[in-house]
């Protein structure tokens, strides 16, 4: 029967196409610059731990498939009719007990070696005593931005985090206190960690230990309303150097030029002021992002759109068209008005 | 046994001069179990076809990274509106009207216990079903809060609460799926009650079909499951209408506390939806291998276990919320736990099959696809209760992935399967096997392209119900062939679609027992009289169509 | 079909009965959802009142109830034995009873609402206790009614000793009632307090 053979070829390419297709979409952003987000290309020890845990997983499962699989493929083939029906029945055979306790045990061991070894690498993952050269951040979820809080550096920026490399020989990790100010969302960088939920009314914790540097990407995990899809995280991962140089930066209030000061005196003026803070300046909002280094950032409306003069413009002119449903309103400012505040928003470095 | 030459039969045919308005009075009015069963599918697969336009329209827009086919709150409604509609107004109906046609057939009743009770539960959950529905016109749109509900199927806290959804939307989410409960529940009583009180002589326990074995399993199920959930959502309802704190976290209320009551409904929701599938593979695998299916008593006793673990498990929905190395372990070991009932069956339906003589008519070529695809479903998931590994991939896209491989890979093949099969039973036509292996291969092919390649972008970093991404993320090429899969999937529907038209006016006649089965619905005609057996069958076996074509070597035997 | 047709026990005429035991299930399932989510949030109200300051332990509503079983039990009694009259005595009772304990209620949120100020709204303690003692009460509220549709029928001569295994099924949710009453009794007066 030839329809049979298209039967068997394509369950045989189900099969085959799962492990290929999966191998094959992982090998590939393993080099770096990395903008896929795999999280088969761990850079961080809870990712790297993780990683080899789920191979090891995947392994087991893949094993177990090739044997059902094939079992089964054998079976189909081997019975199926072959020309015309007789009409005579097989035999019957209506069960074997030292079978059914075969397959009742074997898989029983299975998952419990599984079992064994999956709370060993949870356990592995809490990290109960930490190196001594740890650093602490504090993220708050906003519907739809990130809130990041150094507390030991008193730093406050929104969208990137940005930490130091962590050398093998003086781990230098960094311990993520996790909090929300309105409904959950979820924490995840795939290459630094796994993901965590960001709840009201509790603290999370998750941890990473970066040892290369670069920029990794994640976003919210938690559906969290209209805007989930954009509520974007970039971590960027220094040299210890080039970290120290990125927060001296941030601890600097802003510096205020002459030239823009108009542009200044309107943002002032207009309602910026209630959500956003510039350090420096009597703008304290606490409802938004701080922009006090706004510059420094490489986007706008947490990874909506890249952060530069011309979308800054824009941006200001009608968040709504680039991230619909966006808590910022446009501020009904005349254009004139809008290069003026953009003016002063890009001296904020 | 059959009472195809008994004389009373002719006399109940509906006479043909009826008028359509006396014909729709019929439906409507009616209490047959069987009327309702049919009733139950057919509001089914509308909403069937309603959701997978809604599935369409959301992979049309992520076929392109940055698309903006949809906005994000058209988007959020669609996935909400899909998610709830599929489990609750295609899985639950379809699961419950075909046991509703069948299982007083299969153990020689003549309707269920409670008729009457009956056609309440089919129309509150008809009513249930509209009223969701009826948000897209009734729920007044609020700046953000739309119409349709858009808070997810599962409706996490805090933002189902009035202070992130506005306006009426999310009470509709509530309100639609309390009714359709109740109606649930009152299925549920009635098949346990058909069950346990309405058997015919000599169908002990012990001689029942693994379908309504099964089928009792999932009745208790839904008897532990739709309580808790009826609970949560009127807190819901306090929260919202009456200012109550349950889930307000402003107030101090607990935003995971509705997670773990959704969940503890919920996990048990996904074996409500799925043993249903085991119960139609098992008498369809067993028919078309020409044996009898193979540890009868194992099968019994797995699909009990998996309904007891399946109490035991919901926190693995959970793992990302910060519960503790203790919790956390236990609900690992819980949650793999259940695969091996779950192999166990797979085992069996090897055995069934081994040594067989398998007839690949249309019905088993869904059940084959099924068996390699809850295959590949239920190692996805032993991947998804190892909590490390979860910590990566839940709520990703390679989530997204598994429970379709569980509810189309496993529940939606097999009640194709279960539609090719039963159809000459209710219609006495048969469905065209030609246009079948076209449903059958466009469908496998489609639904393969789909849901395969979601594994890569969960494993790739992309989480699920995003409206849109950017470009430099690499995803787009695995959602366009995930996108491309559907539109296999959909020219297979139509096929089904047509196939179902042309069977219902030029289909063969199908006889009592076109398949040469051996369970006691292929012992009367096709369609059934109203009252299905003319006289009381009476069973000596698992089997009694077998004993009585093979006298020579009846199965009560052997049993 | 006739009553022969039994297998394992249960007889066609056993579905009511199995059908009111599915209820029961199901309800039970319902009732401990309000349970968890009361004992959970004991001592979490940021704001007062707390159940220590306001509630006192109901023994006369508690005795009502308690005893209405017995009264019901003894009702069942006599109607399977064709005693009506009986029957209708140990009823009537059966309801003034489930009437007490509604008053009884009644009484304690008129005080709760208007002397202590403690509504749904006021904190995780409103929230969850009127939830919890409300839906209980709803229950009891149900069981009057169907009990006295049932004394109704039965005072206009349409209820006798046949009828005793439909009416029995009234008895099993009056008991469930009364069981859910003792876990409530549990949670809230006494672990809550």
């Amino acid at each position: 029967m030839p329809r049979l053979r298209l039967a068997e070829s394509s369950l045989l390419f189900v099969g085959l196409a799962f492990c290929t297709r999966v191998a094959g979409a992982l090998s590939g952003p393993a080099q770096a610059p990395i903008s896929t987000p795999s999280i088969f290309a761990p850079v961080s020890r809870p990712a790297v731990v993780i990683d080899a845990y789920a191979w090891l997983v995947v392994a087991v499962c893949g094993v177990i498939f090739v044997l059902v699989a094939g079992l089964l493929c054998f079976a189909l083939l081997r019975f199926r009719l072959r020309g015309d029906d007789d009409g005579r029945e097989p035999p019957q055979v209506y069960g074997s007990n030292p079978l059914e306790l075969a397959w009742t045990l074997i898989p029983l061991i299975t998952v419990f070696l599984l079992s064994l070894v999956s709370i060993r690498v949870v356990g592995e993952l809490q990290l109960e005593t930490r190196p001594p050269d740890w650093m602490p951040v504090t993220v708050v979820g906003h519907q739809w931005w990130w809130e990041l809080h150094y507390p030991e550096l008193g730093i406050t920026t929104a969208n990137e985090l940005h930490v130091p490399v962590s050398d093998p020989a003086s781990p230098r990790p960094t311990f993520l206190n996790l909090q929300s100010q309105d409904v959950i969302h979820s924490f995840w960088i795939p290459q630094l960690a796994g993901k965590m939920d960001v709840v009201p009314g509790r603290q999370n914790h998750v941890w990473v230990e970066p040892a290369r540097t670069g920029v990794y990407v994640g976003q919210c995990a938690e559906y969290c309303g209209t805007q989930h899809a954009n509520m974007l995280l970039r971590v960027v991962v220094h040299t210890p150097e080039d970290f120290e140089r990125w927060a001296r930066g941030q601890q600097r209030q802003a510096v205020s030029e002459a030239s823009v000061a108009e542009g200044r005196d309107l943002f002032l003026r207009t309602a910026c002021v209630s959500c956003h803070t510039v350090r420096g300046t009597p703008a304290a909002g606490r409802v938004g992002p701080d922009l006090t280094h706004l510059m420094s950032r490489a986007t706008l409306g947490a990874g909506a759109l890249r952060n530069d003069a011309a979308n800054l413009n824009a941006w200001i002119q009608s968040p709504d068209h680039f991230k619909p449903g966006v808590h910022m309103p446009a501020m009904g400012l005349q254009d004139a008005e809008i290069n003026l505040v953009a003016g002063f928003l890009a001296t904020l470095k | 046994m059959s009472s195809a030459d008994l004389p009373l039969h002719a006399s109940v045919e509906v006479p043909p001069a009826i008028s359509w308005t006396d014909r729709l009075h019929g439906w409507v009015a009616t209490v047959d179990h069987k009327r309702l069963g049919v009733l139950y599918v057919a509001s089914g697969l509308v909403f069937l076809l309603v959701g997978g336009s809604q599935a369409s329209m959301m992979r049309m827009q992520l076929f392109y990274a940055g698309n903006d086919l949809l906005s994000p709150e058209v988007f959020n409604r669609f996935f909400t509106v899909h998610g709830t509609s599929m489990v609750f107004f295609v899985g639950m109906p379809l699961v419950i009207g075909i046991a509703n046609y069948l299982l007083p057939l299969m153990i020689g009743a003549r309707d269920m216990a409670f008729p009457r009770l009956n056609a309440w539960g089919f129309w509150m959950f008809l009513f249930g079903a509209l009223l969701f529905y009826f948000s897209y016109v009734g729920a007044d749109g609020l700046y953000g809060a739309g119409t349709a509900p858009d808070v997810g199927w599962f409706a996490y806290s805090p933002l189902t609460g009035k202070a992130f959804s506005r306006g009426n939307s999310t009470d509709y989410w509530v309100l639609g799926i309390l009714v359709a409960g109740f109606g649930s529940i009152s299925a549920a009583i009635n098949m346990i009650a058909t069950t346990l009180t309405m058997r015919c002589r000599g169908m002990t326990l012990g001689r029942m079909p693994l379908f309504v074995w099964m089928m009792l399993v999932v009745s208790w199920l839904i008897l532990v499951a739709m309580g808790p959930l009826t609970a949560a959502q009127v807190m819901l309802l306090f929260d919202r209408f009456l200012g109550a704190h349950f889930f307000d976290t402003q107030a101090g209320g607990d935003a995971v506390l509705w997670q773990h009551f959704f969940w503890f409904f919920g996990h048990p929701e996904v074996y409500i939806l799925i043993i249903p599938g085991f119960a139609y593979a098992s008498e369809i695998i067993p028919v078309f291998s020409r044996k009898v299916i193979f540890g009868y008593p194992v099968m019994v006793a797995a699909t009990c276990a998996i309904g007891l673990l399946s109490l035991g498990v919901w926190a693995h929905h959970m793992f990302v919320v910060g519960l503790g190395k203790g919790v956390t372990s236990w609900f690992v070991v819980a949650t793999m736990l259940v695969g091996v009932p779950t192999g166990i069956k797979i085992f069996n339906w090897i055995g069934t099959i081994y040594g067989g003589k398998l007839h690949f008519r249309v019905p088993m070529l869904f059940c084959t696809a099924f068996l390699f695809q809850f295959l590949i479903a239920g190692l996805t998931g032993i991947m998804l209760a190892a909590a490390p590994f979860d910590w990566q991939l839940s709520d990703s896209y390679f989530v997204v992935a598994h429970f379709h491989y569980v509810l189309i890979g496993g529940l939606v093949f097999t009640i194709f399967a279960a539609i090719y099969y039963w159809f000459p039973k209710v219609t006495g036509r048969m469905l065209s096997e030609r246009l079948g292996r076209w449903h059958f291969w466009l469908f496998v092919v489609g639904f393969q392209l789909t849901f395969t390649t979601m594994h890569a972008q969960g494993l790739l970093g992309m989480p699920r119900r995003i409206y849109t991404y950017s470009a430099d993320r690499n995803w787009e090429i695995w959602n366009q062939i995930t996108t491309t899969g559907v539109l296999f999937q959909a020219l297979g529907i139509a096929v089904f679609v047509c196939a179902i038209f042309h069977a219902l006016r030029r289909g063969e006649p199908a006889g009592d027992d076109p398949w040469n089965a051996w369970t006691l619905e292929w012992s009367t005609s096709s369609p059934p009289p109203e009252y299905n057996f003319a006289e009381e069958p009476e069973v000596k076996s698992r089997r009694p169509l077998w004993d009585l074509k093979h006298p020579d070597d009846p199965d009560w035997r052997h049993e | 079909m006739s009553a022969t047709a039994a297998t394992g026990g249960f007889v066609p005429g056993d579905r009511g009965r199995v059908g009111m035991a599915c209820l029961i299930f199901t309800e039970s399932a319902f009732f401990s959802i309000f349970l968890v989510a009361y004992l959970f949030y004991i001592g979490k109200s940021a704001t007062g009142p707390q159940p220590a300051q306001v509630l006192d332990l109901p023994v006369l509503a508690t005795v009502c109830l308690l005893s209405s079983s017995g009264t019901i039990a003894v009702a069942l009694k006599s109607l399977g034995s064709g005693h009506i009259a009986r029957f209708l005595v140990a009823w009537g009772l059966t309801i003034a009873l489930g009437v007490a304990f509604l008053g009884f209620t009644a009484q304690e949120w008129q005080r709760l609402i208007t002397v202590d100020g403690l509504t749904l709204r006021t904190n995780l303690f409103g929230t969850t206790f009127y939830s919890l003692v409300g839906f209980h009460a709803a229950h009891v509220l149900l069981g009057v009614l169907m009990m006295t549709s049932v004394a109704l029928l039965a005072l206009t001569g349409r209820v006798n000793s046949e009828h005793a295994p439909r009416v029995e099924l009234v008895g099993w949710y009056w008991h469930f009632v009364d069981a859910v009453w003792l876990a409530v009794l549990t949670v809230v007066y006494v672990l809550g307090r």
